[in-house]
């Protein structure tokens, strides 16, 4: 392997394993948000222990959400050297203001919110997590604004003096038509992760003996994921299927990536196929199943509308950039992703996504008009939900990702031409090898801890303290409602 | 003013609010083993900065997407130049903030002793680390035509960068101290500020010898003024701290940081990353900035939400604004856990 290998392992390893955790906290701290606030309208004692149990999750998984972000911002840097000098100007804004506004709008009231409890009244306490969740959509908003640029770049023009991508048009970047249908697809996902969560861990709780007493209270947990898990579980599909269009649109190599589709269907009625074995090097088909005009649908919007296939988009491509003498980010070559990844992932990513909506509405059903599951099976099937759910995600960056390839910024600078040139192998190896090891022993600690906390249960209700009802000194000397 | 100098003063700014805040924070847990006599005391020192070290953290975020957006060629060289002790920085941060988030998540007492080993180096590599470097970006680095940085680690390990490392260490420790002293209450509070004046007299002879290293080497008027003014406010929070006033001991070794950074950052401008390969092969201001139209939208955007991010920060001071004593801990930690 050479750095750019390393380098490409080592971004992959990190990012597929920071947005483990990322779904979790744009979602949980919404969720958590609405539980604390149904606490307030409601004062069912309920409302307010879910709030705290899974409030714990969230920090749990929130910490190393937060740590494993400080890496991605930093590599782009430490590794991809000539990528960040040639997108800077434009890529680099967002990530700023993502800093700016959202890092700070996050983790400044989480750590209001975790240590406020009797410090700000009741309403500004759950004001707090709504600012977190703000954060993160903020967050999300500016870093897919980013990412959307490297997809289908816009808003810029290729200065040849500097021999960088110059920003012309901030609106345009905000506005690229695939962030507009990306931001939603993956804020929706991470809703639909999160509420598979609260489903799980709330059904399989729900299902032991020992916390019979509490199935009130799961049940309302149950009933509260499920629901937000198959909405949203819709709106992933719906937001899912334009961005299939547009993405065939802009980058039509990765539609038919997806599909290892290898030759243009001119007559129409692209088949969707269900199993493809190709060669090991994926660079064609031997046998496979398929669904007659599916993809053409998908694609298209049309069941009879034609759909380029890899070979005639190769070909295409190395006419457009294969010959430009003057292009100094990417060199003549192939310009296809590797198909059996790029294949599989969009199966996965769609089949697995599915698992979750489907198993969402199953229950809704299960649960309907006060009905109790008391089948067996019930809490350990649904609590695979949300682990179902975080393979779905990253089995969607996986695919989005690969399939941009070779490019990193499509059409304008190939992911070889990004990588650091001052960086040594050596560097490159005992960066992967530290992070991959930490990495791994963290998502040990943390799923112990997951684990502990959820067989231990919600914690039984405590009033929390009013510090509008502040009394006189004996209350400055209470024992702090939340201390590390 | 040109934009290039706007954005130059104002990652300055972003790099003082770093230092001057995480830089307490990194000072309170590497004082963990010296200050604190048992768990009890750990918990109330690491609870002194519990609400705010993530939100000071998000300061070099923004000092990083900054310099990204700005001078990407600055971030690139500078990044990519210095790897080694940057993943050092960052392994050193994850375990770190992990260590606050989840030392009180178990009771067993191997558990939380490994943590505390987790935020005491967590906190010494970085504030060892970032004085290196620092020291490095004034002094300048070898960086060739291509803007890259052609030295190693080893390039980076000189006396003078070193020398950067023990100053920002031993300030961040006194920084650290002072900090106790004025959080917490009882007898801590008192070792904490007898700790302080001795670390402070040591940050100030280390920081004396680099300060004036600096300035002979890299030095103007400007950053004269500045070195001199941090030298006042280290030996003014010294001597307060002296006489009792915790509060005026911790602004002293506040501002000390501060006006050290930027007289720094005097010294730097107009290069960002001087080269001592070639001088013509420093990046400088100009020839590292983004475009002016990417300055221009950027500084409307920190114009209006620089102000908002400084006015809830500083609330979250005011909120804890309390002196935590034993007392403030609660006993039964577990049960206390998922409140």
């Amino acid at each position: 392997m050479d750095i750019l290998d390393v380098a490409r392992w080592q971004f992959g390893i990190t990012t597929v394993y920071h947005f483990l955790f990322v779904p979790l906290t744009i979602g949980l701290t919404l969720l958590v948000a609405v539980m604390e606030s149904f606490w307030l309208r409601t004062a069912k004692p309920e409302w307010l222990r879910l709030t705290k149990f899974f409030g714990k999750l969230l920090l749990i998984n929130f910490a190393l959400g937060l740590v494993t972000g400080i890496v991605q911002e930093f590599q782009f840097g430490m590794n991809w050297s000539d990528y960040s000098r040639f997108v800077g100007d434009i890529f680099g804004a967002p990530l700023a203001v993502e800093a700016l506004l959202a890092f700070f709008l996050e983790s400044t009231f989480l750590g209001l919110w975790i240590f406020g409890w009797d410090r700000l009244p009741r309403k500004l306490h759950a004001s707090c997590m709504w600012l977190v969740h703000l954060g993160t959509l903020a967050s999300a908003w500016f870093i897919l604004a980013a990412n959307s640029w490297m997809q289908h770049p816009v808003g810029y023009e290729y200065n040849p003096d500097t021999g960088r991508a110059e920003l012309t048009d901030f609106w345009a970047v905000m506005t690229n038509k695939v962030q507009l249908v990306t931001f939603p697809h993956v804020v929706a996902s991470a809703y639909m992760t999160s509420a598979a969560f609260i489903l799980g861990i709330s059904a399989w709780l729900y299902a032991r003996k020992r916390f019979e007493q509490d199935r009130e209270m799961y049940r309302m947990g149950i009933r509260m994921g499920a629901s937000v898990a198959l909405v949203a579980g819709l709106a992933v599909a719906i937001t899912g299927d334009i961005q299939g269009k547009i993405m065939t649109d802009v980058q039509p190599m990765k539609m038919a990536a997806a599909e290892a589709l290898y030759e243009t269907d001119s007559d129409g009625c692209a088949p969707f196929s269900l199993f493809t074995i190709g060669t090991p090097d994926g660079k064609s088909e031997k046998w496979s199943l398929t669904v007659p005009c599916v993809l053409s649908f998908l694609a298209e919007g049309d069941t009879d509308a034609s759909v380029e296939g890899i070979n005639d988009l190769r070909e295409q491509y190395q006419q457009e950039y294969g010959q430009d003498p003057g292009a100094a980010y990417y060199s003549p070559g192939d310009f296809t992703p590797y198909i059996p990844v790029t294949y599989w992932s969009f199966r996965f990513m769609i089949g697995l996504g599915f698992l979750v909506a489907g198993g969402a509405a199953l229950v809704l059903w299960l649960t309907r008009k006060g009905r109790a599951p008391t089948a067996r099976w019930f809490g350990p099937a649904v609590i695979s939900l949300p682990v179902i759910a975080v393979l779905a995600n990253s089995f969607g960056w996986i695919f989005t990702e690969m399939g941009r390839q070779p490019w990193a910024v499509f059409g304008l600078m190939t992911t070889a031409h990004g990588v650091s040139p001052g960086v040594s192998d050596l560097e490159a190896w005992i960066s992967v090898i530290v992070l991959t090891l930490l990495y791994a022993v963290l998502a040990v600690i943390e799923v112990g801890l997951l684990v502990k906390y959820v067989k231990k249960g919600a914690d039984p209700f405590t009033e929390p303290p009013d510090p509008t009802l502040r009394g006189g000194d004996e209350d400055q000397d209470r024992p702090m409602a939340f201390a590390y | 003013m040109e934009l290039t100098t706007v954005w130059f003063t104002l990652i300055a700014v972003l790099w003082i609010g770093y230092f001057t805040l995480e830089g307490f924070d990194f000072g309170v847990g590497m004082l963990l083993p010296v200050l604190a006599r048992d768990d009890r005391e750990r918990r109330m020192m690491i609870n002194t900065i519990g609400p705010h070290w993530d939100g000071n953290e998000v300061w070099v975020l923004t000092a990083g997407g900054a310099t990204f957006a700005a001078f990407p060629e600055w971030y690139a060289t500078l990044f990519s130049g210095f790897y080694l002790p940057l993943l050092l920085i960052l392994v050193a941060l994850i375990v770190r903030n992990l260590a606050f988030e989840y030392r009180h998540q178990r009771p067993e007492p191997s558990w939380k002793a490994r943590w505390d080993l987790a935020i005491i180096i967590g906190s010494f590599l970085p504030a060892l680390l970032w004085g290196v470097a620092f020291a490095n970006i004034v002094r300048g680095v070898p960086i060739d035509e291509t803007k890259d940085f052609t030295g190693n680690l080893f390039t980076l390990l000189n006396p003078f960068g070193l020398l950067g490392g023990v100053v920002t260490l031993l300030l961040f420790l006194t920084h650290g101290a002072m900090f106790i002293a004025l959080k917490t209450d009882g007898d801590i509070r008192h070792r904490a500020r007898a700790l302080s004046v001795q670390l402070g007299l040591g940050a100030a002879l280390a920081a004396v010898v680099f300060l004036l290293w600096t300035q002979i080497d890299t030095g103007n008027v400007g950053s004269a003024i500045f070195f001199v003014l941090a030298a006042l406010a280290l030996v003014g929070g010294i001597v307060m701290a002296r006489a009792g006033r915790e509060g005026w001991g911790f602004i002293g070794t506040f501002a000390a940081i501060a006006l050290a950074v930027a007289g720094l950052f005097v010294a730097l401008f107009p290069d960002v990353m001087p080269s001592t390969t070639d001088s013509a092969f420093s990046l400088t201001t100009t020839n590292a900035a983004a475009t002016h139209y990417t300055l221009k939208v950027m500084t409307v955007v920190a114009a209006i939400f620089t102000p908002i991010v400084l006015g809830y920060q500083a609330w979250t001071y005011w909120v804890f604004r309390k002196r935590i004593s034993v007392h403030h801990i609660p006993e039964a930690e577990l049960e206390n856990a998922g409140r």
